[in-house]
């Protein structure tokens, strides 16, 4: 058994390592910006995110007017010497510390720095404050009169996310299992056809709908409201949808909706009380993902909310500030996480679904 | 209303006459119940359009309307089915249940296919025909031959690197006790939206003045530790810009891939395994003898999803970079030439070659699905 690499010690080692090394590059990221969010608005811009961290950082312990020193030649200050550039730079004492000089020479002043501990920067919850219900600013008129008005905010955009994520996940899967159904138990002309239809169009790039689609929605009049974002997501992504159940519907043992038929059921009534209930895992694996991707989607929400502001979700308004406010890192992180707070919840608490419907071929054409 | 309520009662047929005037209310009822349905989904899209109400009961609404709306018309049309004499009702209500699939299929893909198509032939305004000129277009502007010199790179590098890694996450995580915790973390990211990722990345990639600390990763690493001069990774080096857009896909899709290989992996026969190293064979010749055969279907999969997938890539680069600095893919193109220079045909027949490049796995589904016996 000593042959074998796996169960070697060093090897193990080894392979942990190696896990270990990728986990950690992968999860550096999303860590940064979480750690980010909750810093102050100067302290991201000033100051890299790893130095909340417990590291050392130099501290003004003293410091005075340089009296009696002349900056154009070798000075020594607190027992060390060195010429003005030096000092500048900071000049190390024996104890660990540095003296600084501050400023120029004519007028500036003398620093005595020593090394302290910091365990953390100060962290808070104001980025997410200022993202979620907007500065206020306050505008004196004219005529005297102080208006307060309300900044720019997500939680507008936070609304709207789900005014669309949520139709546009269930109006799909109810579509697409009446359709599955239909494909499944019941027989009808044109029903190879149609089902062939939908197997041709599962990886059709819906970069080719989006033309002919806006300019049905502008001719309708119902470009920019949510249904016609409902109704594109449920376009794109039906033919997977129905794909998909059709696969797990026609598996279901046939004597049993037979006994139902003797019973007397309707297809209407076998297909709400027996196919539903046992289609849920199937219907929650699609919905996971149907959700993740409407809500993350943005092209889709770019093309037809396009510039409606009351109606942005929230990829639109994140990449707006990603344009306009590029460097104020403060409200790009915390914005950034806000978006992702409800797919990493829908991720976590149900990754078991998630991962049995990627196995089941839920990845979207 | 006396027609509902002939309906509900259903007096013993007796008189032609009144038989009549059951097939009559019936027919009435059915044309009244599916108005009403109609005028209610009206009355609350109204609502939604017009209203000053405050945005939760809009949204509430909005949620309400759309799913009550779906399972009313289903409702409605089976109601409508189940009046209708037995014969004829059997024979329609299969297109009650796949019809709106069906319509909803062809008019937002079937149908725009064929009117892409037809409006990459025509000009700018969709006006007069210009017969093959957008496409010419298109496969000779320079600035289209770096967009698909660009995607050729995300096609090869993502795919390669996706699948690359998954591979190598799954096969050692399946010997660690950690496996779960690993592989959940490696699969975080793709919960995150691509402007979620660009807003992470930009922050990875962000540069400062060499006098100034770096507060990106990237650069803190190439100037602190490395003493190189700061570095504005997206932006500079052009054709290499594009590596540092095409890693965040990477560090989204090799969860994706990992999955499918991990469970590929747990399907291979464990006394294969066993056989094999009995036989002497080191890890490394049993995984690429016997594991890597047993899994290439997952493979192949694998790597067809995200060719797909990164063929199609707009967010990250959208977001990122806006498509400047020589780093415009096709989508990115798409997109520009129809929303913002107004170029319809131009934009239709991009449209038009990223159909035409996903046709061969069109036809792949088809075959697969013809083997199929259930149809």
């Amino acid at each position: 058994m000593e042959r074998q690499i796996g169960t070697s010690r060093f090897w193990r080692w080894m392979l942990h390592l190696g896990l270990g090394l990728i986990v950690v590059l992968w999860s550096i990221p999303t860590v940064g910006l979480l750690l980010s969010s909750f810093r102050d608005r100067e302290e991201i811009a000033r100051t890299p995110w790893w130095s909340v961290f417990p590291h050392q950082e130099f501290a003004t312990i003293e410091a005075y007017k340089p009296e009696g020193l002349d900056p154009d030649g070798v000075m020594t200050i607190e027992g060390v010497s060195g010429t003005f550039e030096e000092f500048r730079e900071g000049v190390a004492t024996p104890d660990g510390g540095q003296v600084l000089w501050v400023g120029n020479k004519r007028n500036g002043r003398i620093e005595i720095q020593g090394e302290t501990w910091v365990f953390f920067g100060s962290l808070t919850l104001e980025n997410y404050g200022q993202v979620l219900a907007g500065k206020t600013f306050e505008l004196t008129r004219p005529d005297g009169s102080v208006d307060v008005q309300q900044g720019d905010n997500l939680s507008g955009a936070l609304l709207n996310s789900i005014a669309v994520a949520l139709p546009a996940t269930v109006i799909p899967i109810l579509i697409a299992a009446y359709a599955a159904y239909g494909f499944a138990w019941m027989t009808f002309p044109g029903r190879r056809l149609f089902f062939i239809l939908v197997v041709a169009l599962l990886v059709v790039p819906l970069q080719i709908s989006l033309i002919p689609i806006l300019s049905d929605y502008v001719k309708l009049g119902i470009n920019g409201t949510f249904l016609a974002v409902w109704l594109a997501h449920t376009g794109f992504g039906l033919p997977l949808a129905t794909y998909l159940l059709y696969n797990y519907i026609s598996q279901l043992p046939k004597d049993l909706l037979e006994s139902c038929f003797v019973d007397g059921a309707s297809h209407f009534t076998i297909f709400r009380t027996l196919i539903l209930p046992l289609s849920i895992p199937a219907l929650a694996s699609f919905a996971i993902f149907q959700f993740l991707w409407v809500w993350n989607d943005y092209l889709v929400a770019l093309v037809f909310i396009g510039s409606k502001a009351d109606s942005e979700v929230l990829t639109q308004k994140l990449a707006g500030l990603v344009g306009s406010k590029g460097d104020d890192w403060h409200l790009l992180t915390a914005g950034a996480f806000i978006t992702m707070l409800l797919p990493l919840a829908v991720f976590f608490g149900l990754q078991r679904f998630f991962v049995r419907g990627l196995l089941s071929g839920s990845v979207k054409g | 209303m006396s027609d509902v309520g002939s309906m509900t009662s259903r007096p013993p047929p007796a008189s032609p006459a009144t038989s009549v005037l059951a097939t009559l209310g019936r027919l009435a009822v059915s044309v009244l119940i599916p108005a009403v349905a109609f005028l209610v989904l009206r009355q609350g899209f109204l609502f939604l359009r017009d209203s000053n109400a405050p945005k939760v009961l809009i949204v509430v609404v909005a949620v309400l309307w759309g799913v009550g709306g779906i399972g009313l018309l289903y409702w409605v049309g089976n109601w409508v089915v189940e009046r209708m004499p037995k014969r004829i009702g059997a024979r329609i209500l299969p297109f009650v249940f796949v019809g709106p699939g069906v319509a909803i299929l062809i008019w937002y893909l079937a149908l725009p296919v064929a009117r892409t198509f037809w409006s990459s032939l025509k000009d700018a305004k969709s006006a007069g025909f210009v017969g093959l000129d957008n496409f010419a277009f298109v496969f000779t502007d320079a600035s289209m031959l770096t967009t698909f010199r660009n995607n050729l790179l995300w096609m090869v590098v993502g795919t390669l690197f996706s699948v690359a890694l998954g591979l190598l996450v799954a096969v050692l995580a399946d010997r660690s006790r950690f496996e779960r915790t690993a592989k959940a973390l490696i699969f975080l990211p793709m919960a995150i939206s691509f402007v979620g990722a660009g807003v992470i990345w930009n922050f990875m990639y962000e540069i400062r003045d060499v006098s100034e600390p770096q507060i990106g990763l990237l650069n803190a690493i190439w100037v602190g530790l490395l003493g190189n001069e700061p570095q504005a990774w997206t932006a500079l080096n052009q054709p290499w810009n594009n590596l540092f857009l095409i890693f965040i896909v990477i560090w989204l899709q090799s969860g994706f891939a990992m999955v499918l290989f991990s469970a590929a992996i747990k399907g291979v026969p464990t006394d294969q395994l066993e056989a094999s190293r009995v036989d002497g064979a080191t890890e490394v010749q049993t995984f690429f003898r016997i594991v890597m055969p047993a899994i290439w279907g997952t493979v192949v999969t694998v790597a067809t999803t995200i060719v797909i997938f990164t063929l199609k890539i707009f967010d990250v680069v959208w977001v990122m970079t806006g498509g400047q600095f020589g780093t415009d893919v096709i989508a990115t193109q798409f997109f520009r030439q129809f929303f913002v220079a107004n170029q319809n045909g131009r934009g239709s027949a991009i449209a038009v070659v990223l159909l035409l490049a996903v046709v061969p796995v069109m036809i792949y589904n088809l075959r697969q699905f013809s083997k199929r016996e259930t149809f």
